[in-house]
């Protein structure tokens, strides 16, 4: 094929063939960075928890009026929902997955440390590791005579829990390569040792940014009713809607003046933490569609325009011995050069608009392979988009040439 | 003449429709796009309180202890009971509220209506007045309610009406967690976007339904919800929050001008030098006194994810705009030779310019006007996710306007360039080469 015909045609129509370019260009650029968003999210969507998901539900029940005694209030609740049938599991715990309500402190390395080492997340409850699910790595989960009552520590000073349990990551950003299991962490003065290392446990909520998601501490202390109000069931996936119920018919039959403020399986309470990055997939893939419809449509346009435009010098081409195939071969050398052009320079646009992306939004950086894969959809949409058009051009007969206009 | 030209390019678009459907859906669409995004972002970044915003301020205080101390680091975001009571009780500015946010159980009076739990606000009496909340029947309590901690609470309409039918509930009783409660006023709507003075259970959140007085709230124990932040080792049960190191109250003051805003800020400083004398404080004095807006700028309460959807938009549109530009060059200069008799007749450059121009507008109305239809598509869209700013997503009449001034302007620059270069055509040339 030859290309020098098609520059000289090219520089006669500078400027729309510099639109063309352009607009190739431009959606390259939107497309790629716009299709890694979307798999930033989905990645995001997809951030493990520890927990065993699909067999959690949660009930929260709040008491009306001064709660007396929630230690034995807290005692009855459990009792009566381990007798659901199903239920391998019970938990009253003080903060849940994916509820967005955390509890955290600031811990230490040293006692004398200035600054603080990070911000970690602080489970409570009796059974919480076991109930949720988690999955022990190193060491053991809490015994008996680890657990605290939350309200009695809360009182007073001198009693402190000793021992805690952490996530793998947690122990990999405080001592990296070596074992957690045996280290001390000091909360404020007071030091805990590290007995158990589970695989993760994400923090309720995010607010310090994806990276610190696992930082998690879990403690031997026991809820009561006044202090928590989040009961955690773990049930096979089929039985949960019933559990859930049946857990509602036995708290209430405790405290018939109790109030359910929530009750939702631990895949809901997850749905709706991810819901805006779902719908700004969502969005972002109809922007990505709506764009590449636009750009196919203008150059089946600007397309046929030339076509129309060049009849008569193609009806003289084909009359001086040009097949068919060598018209169709030549708009699509003209539309391959164009794309290839236009993808060049969205190449260069991509890459800036990922450093300001970077810059503004703490997005990583756009992977390699995004660049390949974009070039060639766009000049599988350009040669698609123009094949219409190049057909028609290949249809014009040569007796046009002969006609005087 | 401009009828003219009109007849002119309706002839012209209607000679060649595929095009213009073309032409115009993509104006539409980028059009659409973009304002549905902008009027996101126009009503989430909005005033809350019109008018009366710039002369409300929000005090910050750094009582913490020398752990963890950086030198120029953000004082806490809220205060504690401690300076949040001496700040109130100073009355130094020419209003002030402290406050903070909770959750109670109200139960009805009548059986048919379980009890629920209900947004509350526990704060003090000058509330209403400083953010000037309607009222639609009786009025806020007053200084002493809040001194005597007494039973007395306003309420919603929207809960007055769930509660009392609508009717004048002033005077009645409201149970709220097994106590008593008098109600002194009920509300008009009111819901403040975003929900400035406390952002700590959503930045768009509703408002809630009932409001009584902090101290009455405190005394009864009634349920926090929020953010506390504690340092030291002191105990932080509920029962001590009045003493403890924590930081879980929010503290709005007004004033009336700047020199007041500056004077409140100098008696900031000198309040903490006072404490650090006394040694309650450690930090060196640390005070920030923002306005609302600022307040509002330094929680970055718009979400990033609204201005990136902005971006885009405005990236689809100008893809859109490239593409109509080159579908309408290649239009006009397809017509050069009609553009060359006219020109040949007489016509003057300007006129001819005109004439495109004039097309390329009627594109863009048309644009403008499916854009709008698709924006309002968008905006119901919008709506129906989860957010909790989605139920704002209200197209306005200024950005009514603007999305017709943003269509019609769009096309008008994207037809400047093909109708000038249409327009330059030697008629001579056009004239011979046929």
């Amino acid at each position: 094929m030859d290309i020098l015909p098609i520059l000289s045609t090219l520089r006669r129509h500078k400027v729309t063939a510099l639109l063309v370019i352009l607009e190739v260009a431009l959606t390259c650029a939107i497309v790629c960075n716009a299709v890694f968003l979307v798999s930033q999210r989905l990645q995001r969507m997809d951030m493990p928890s520890g927990v065993a998901e699909h067999e959690l539900v949660q009930v929260q029940a709040v008491g009306i009026g001064k709660q007396v005694n929630g230690k034995a209030r807290a005692q009855e609740d459990l009792a009566q929902l381990r007798q659901i049938p199903g239920v391998t599991g019970v938990a009253l715990v003080n903060q849940v997955p994916f509820t967005n309500s955390s509890w955290n402190s600031s811990i230490k390395l040293d006692p004398t440390q200035k600054q603080a080492t990070l911000n970690a997340t602080t489970y409570f409850g009796e059974n919480l590791l076991q109930t949720f699910g988690t999955k022990l790595l190193e060491g053991r989960y809490f015994n008996a005579d680890d657990y605290l009552e939350f309200d009695e520590v809360q009182r007073d000073q001198k009693l402190r829990p000793q021992v805690v349990v952490i996530t793998r990551e947690l122990g990999q950003r405080l001592w990296p390569g070596v074992s957690a299991l045996g280290k001390t962490i000091y909360m404020g003065e007071d030091p805990v040792r590290v007995v158990g290392v589970v695989d993760g446990l994400i923090r309720p909520s995010l607010f310090n940014g994806d990276a610190s998601a696992q930082w998690t501490i879990v403690f031997p202390l026991r809820m009561s009713a006044s202090s928590a109000n989040r009961y955690v069931l773990r049930t096979a996936p089929g039985e949960r809607e019933r559990v859930i119920a049946a857990a509602v018919a036995k708290l209430k039959a405790v405290d018939s003046r109790r109030v359910i403020i929530d009750k939702k399986t631990l895949d809901e309470i997850r749905r709706e933490f991810f819901q805006n990055d779902r719908s700004m997939a969502g969005l972002l893939v109809g922007v990505c569609i709506a764009l590449l419809a636009v750009t196919a449509l203008g150059i089946v346009g600007l397309g046929s325009f030339w076509v129309a435009q060049r009849r008569r010098s193609i009806g003289v081409r084909r009359a001086l011995g040009a097949t068919r195939r060598n018209i169709l071969n030549y708009f699509q050398t003209e539309n391959f050069l164009l794309a290839t052009i236009g993808i060049a320079l969205g190449m260069v646009l991509t890459y800036g608009i990922n450093l300001f992306l970077m810059l503004h939004y703490e997005l990583p950086r756009l992977p390699a392979i995004y660049f390949p894969v974009g070039a060639v959809v766009l000049w599988l949409i350009g040669q698609l988009a123009v094949l219409g058009p190049a057909m028609r051009a290949a249809a014009v007969p040569p007796v046009v040439a002969t006609r005087s206009v | 003449m401009f009828t003219y030209y009109l007849d002119l390019a309706l002839r012209s678009l209607r000679r060649n429709k595929a095009l213009t459907a073309l032409m115009v859906v993509a104006i539409a669409l980028g059009i659409g796009a973009s304002m549905t995004t902008l009027t996101v972002l126009h009503v989430l970044s909005g005033d809350p309180l019109p008018g009366r915003s710039s002369q409300l301020y929000y005090p910050q205080l750094d009582p913490q202890d020398m752990d963890g101390y950086r030198e120029g680091g953000d004082p806490p975001r809220q205060v504690s009971w401690i300076d949040g009571m001496n700040l109130l009780k100073a009355k130094r500015a020419d209003r002030q509220a402290l406050m903070t946010g909770g959750a109670v159980p109200i139960q009805p009076a009548q059986a048919s209506i379980d009890p629920f739990f209900e947004d509350a606000r526990y704060t003090t009496a000058d509330f209403f007045a400083m953010f000037d909340v309607p009222f639609l029947y009786g009025r806020a309590w007053n200084a002493t309610d809040d001194d005597g901690k007494a039973r007395v609470a306003v309420i919603t309409r929207e809960l007055n009406d769930k509660l009392f039918g609508g009717k004048d509930s002033a005077g009645q009783t409201l149970r709220v967690d097994d106590t008593a409660f008098r109600i002194v006023g009920v509300l008009d709507d009111w819901r403040p976007n975003p929900h400035f003075y406390d952002l700590n259970n959503g930045n768009y959140s509703e408002g809630e339904g009932v409001f009584v007085p902090l101290t009455t709230a405190r005394e009864l124990r009634l349920r926090r919800n929020g953010s506390t932040d504690c340092w030291g080792n002191t105990p932080n049960n509920e029962d001590n929050m009045e003493v403890a190191n924590c930081v879980w109250l929010q503290f709005w003051v007004q004033l009336d001008s700047p020199s007041k805003a500056a004077a409140y800020k100098q008696y900031l400083v000198h309040y903490s030098q006072e404490q650090k004398a006394m040694g309650r404080f450690q930090r060196p004095p640390n005070v920030r006194l923002n306005d609302l807006m600022g307040w509002l700028d330094y929680n970055k309460v718009v979400p990033g994810d609204v201005r990136l959807q902005v971006w885009l938009a405005f990236g689809f549109l100008l893809v859109c705009l490239v593409n109509t530009v080159g579908l309408m060059l290649a239009k006009f200069m397809r017509r050069s030779a009609e553009l060359g008799v006219r020109r040949a007749l007489g016509a003057s450059k300007r006129a001819v310019f005109a004439q495109l121009l004039v097309e390329a507008g009627a594109i863009g109305l048309s644009g403008g006007i499916g854009g709008l239809l698709l924006a309002l598509i968008g905006l119901w869209l919008v709506r129906r996710q989860p957010a909790d700013y989605a139920a704002l997503a209200h197209l306005d009449l200024s950005m009514l306007a603007l999305t017709f001034l943003l269509a019609v302007g769009a096309s008008l620059i994207a037809g400047l360039l093909p109708a000038w270069r249409a327009c330059q055509v030697t008629p001579a040339l056009q004239l011979k080469s046929n």
